[in-house]
């Protein structure tokens, strides 16, 4: 029979099933950061109990660690951060988990971290404190978000009870034109189906547009996967992921590898395999989209105008806009283009990988920042961060006016600096919900090359110039 | 782990679809280690203005609401972020149940091991408690039975609902699940021998890299 890779992955990973409609899964990567992660193995001691399996447990040093250059060891925006850096330092250490500190060179934030270092792999359940973990479904992993009580009951037994979810096949057909990038197409995707358009479902990216495209741009586009409600999200491996992942530091070496990647690449979907639902997204047409509301699905084409509630087509989405116009401080009709903006900004899991900040820094070049917007770039990992600097983008990004930061979760979610509090900020992250970058602010979500022009023009700007 | 089998009380509609984790608690409040501490957090930026004072405009401020024990929502409650502080936060305010047509799956999940049933049922259905709550200004009862799997308006109409067999159990008993769990270790272990032979390299990681007083890698 044919199978998905779903199928594939989910069945070779039942250790025992529980009843009807649950499954023990084993675990084959835990990472935890200091934010949820200090409660798990602060719960997991508390117990009495140990980790099971510590080869299998990598902890990174990313949400609330300061961005600031020349950053200390608990330094941080939040005020309960050094103390939930610390516990999680020191269980990290005690327990002999993979620990990568705020200081390590290959830090960063563990979604990008993860497919970088080979963390992340074709076939791996992994799972992290964290909505965003599907990720790293962009190298084919099977990752997903857990509680903390779901992490502690990993620590203690490598193992996860989990229902198994429906799936659904987006294909993404047709070909990207220039300017047009993974963040449009996710955002585009999000608009059509809604922001709950994936409960229950896991969702794998297919079509010609994603074969086409770099894993980087695949791994933005699994980040969006819980923004429209999707747990999983997921490209099956093919040659442009093993290739991604050959050398990696954590990837098998030798002949332990030929046989990985002999193992990963029967995991595609078969042809024929039978998908609960199945949704296309023309990308020939598509234009760079910019949210205007307080949920992912409200977003538009750059060139489109905040819509009016009352020509809303049924009262849900009515009282939703209503809720979001008075939010985000629009009128009815305003174009996206040409709104002023006070912050841009470059950043976070979904969009701060080494070929966002290459986009970005190609808009920017020679360019200034338009006076008195804050423009700040976070790169998504110290990785990412050095080899932007070994191409000289760091000086683009700060000629331009841009600050340039260590890297860590930073501005993506309001952990404590106000900074962005009352502000309107374009922003490459992914959540524009009611003050997540600070209080009352607004975020309109955009692709790297989006922000940037908007640095530059002040207002929501096209990268691809005025096309009147 | 907390248990619950069925919960009668004050039911609070707050019928708006995407109420997101950040909502009903922001990531400001999400400090410390502790299990407990975030109750008084609960829809901060709602539930309070921006002086600190209570917003009066808030359901959960203005009685009989403000002791209510079961939430109403529409769709997709509990969506975006993955923090267990959301279902902690309701359920130190006095919520032991949430109805609604759909949730986040990770909310989903994370209610049931805080001593919160998430209870699905149809919009209509939803919206039909919800009036009939209105109609008596929250002076009427809803009773959710996770035992029975029923949920009883104020006025006796019962609705039947589903709930994920290992979960419910749990719920019901309180069970702890690591230790049931940890009861299968045999077949874990079984498990994890086959799966090694034929994928070694998701249990063979190398060795943990030690980084130098610098911070490089040695
Ligand atoms: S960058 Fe933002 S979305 Fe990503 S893990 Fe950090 S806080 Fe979450």
């Amino acid at each position: 029979m044919s199978r998905t890779f779903l199928d594939k992955v989910w069945n070779d990973h039942v250790i025992a099933k529980l009843g009807d409609d649950a499954d023990l899964l084993q675990v084959d990567r835990l990472v935890l950061h200091e934010l949820s992660g200090s409660q798990a193995v602060r719960a997991l001691a508390e117990a009495g109990r140990k980790p099971m399996s510590r080869g299998q447990v990598f902890t990174v040093i990313e949400h609330l660690i300061s961005t600031r250059p020349g950053r200390g060891p608990n330094d941080s925006a939040s005020k309960s951060g050094p103390i939930m850096i610390e516990t999680t330092r020191k269980a990290s250490r005690d327990w002999g988990f993979h620990f990568i500190d705020y200081n390590d060179p290959r830090q960063g934030i563990a979604h990008v971290v993860a497919p970088e270092l080979g963390i992340a792999f074709p076939g791996a359940t992994l799972v992290c404190c964290d909505s965003h973990t599907s990720t790293v479904g962009g190298v084919g992993a099977l990752a997903w978000g857990i509680g903390a009580s779901e992490a502690e009951h990993v620590l203690a037994t490598q193992a996860l009870a989990q229902g198994r979810p429906k799936t659904m096949r987006v294909n993404f057909e047709g070909r990207l034109r220039e300017g047009v990038y993974a963040k449009d197409m996710i955002l585009a995707l999000i608009g059509k189906i809604g922001a709950q358009g994936g409960i229950g479902y896991a969702t794998e990216f297919a079509g010609s547009a994603i074969r086409a495209l770099p894993i980087e741009g695949r791994l933005t586009i699994c980040n969006m996967s819980i923004e429209f409600s999707c747990k999983y999200g997921f490209v099956p491996p093919d040659d442009s992921t093993i290739e991604f992942l050959a050398g990696r530091e954590f990837s098998p070496k030798g002949a332990m590898w030929d046989a990985a990647v002999a193992y990963w690449r029967t995991l595609a979907s078969d042809e024929g395999a039978a998908f609960d639902r199945e949704v296309t997204v023309d990308c020939d047409r598509l234009e760079p989209q910019v949210t205007w509301g307080i949920s992912p699905q409200q977003v538009l084409p750059i060139d489109g105008r905040v819509p009016d509630p009352s020509q809303a087509a049924d009262s849900e989405s009515r009282t939703l806009a209503e809720k979001a116009l008075g939010y985000m401080k629009l009128e009815p009709g305003t174009a996206l283009r040409g709104l002023p903006i006070d912050v841009a900004y470059i950043g976070s899991c979904t969009n701060a990988r080494l070929s966002d900040l290459r986009v970005a820094a190609a808009v920017l070049k020679g360019r200034k920042v338009k006076a008195g917007v804050q423009a700040v770039c976070v790169p998504g990992s110290t990785p990412v961060k050095h080899a932007a600097e070994a191409e000289g983008l760091d000086r683009i990004f700060k000629e331009a006016g841009f600050e340039w930061h260590e890297s860590a979760c930073g501005f993506c979610g309001h952990i404590g600096d106000d900074r962005f509090a009352d502000l309107r900020v374009v922003s490459t992250t992914n959540r524009n919900f009611e003050s997540r970058q600070g209080p009352r602010t607004r975020t309109h979500l955009a692709s790297p090359a989006t922000v940037a022009a908007s640095a530059i023009a002040g207002c929501i700007a096209d990268a691809r110039g005025d096309r009147e | 782990m907390e248990a619950l089998r069925q919960v009668t009380g004050v039911a609070a509609p707050m019928m708006r679809i995407n109420i997101d984790t950040d909502q009903i608690i922001p990531t400001f409040f999400l400090g410390g280690t502790d299990a407990k501490g975030y109750g008084a957090h609960l829809f901060h930026r709602w539930r309070f203005l921006e002086d600190g004072r209570p917003n009066g405009d808030f359901i959960l401020n203005q009685p009989p609401y403000d002791r209510a024990q079961v939430l109403l929502a529409d769709r997709n409650f509990g969506c975006g972020s993955s923090r267990e502080r959301a279902p902690k936060a309701l359920r130190e305010f006095g919520f032991r149940a949430v109805i609604a047509p759909s949730f986040g799956g990770i909310f989903f999940n994370n209610c049931y091991r805080n001593g919160i049933v998430p209870v699905e049922l149809p919009v209509e259905d939803v919206r039909s408690i919800v009036a009939e709550v209105e109609a008596l200004s929250g002076h009427g009862e809803v009773t959710v039975d996770l035992d029975a799997l029923t949920v009883t308006s104020p006025g006796g109409t019962r609705f039947t609902f589903t709930a994920p067999g290992n979960l419910r159990q749990m719920l019901l008993e309180g069970m702890d699940e690591i230790a049931l769990t940890l009861g299968q270790g045999d077949a874990i272990d079984a498990f994890r021998e086959r799966d090694r032979a034929r994928r070694p390299w998701a249990y063979e990681v190398p060795a943990v890299g030690a980084i130098d007083k610098h911070g490089n890698l040695k």
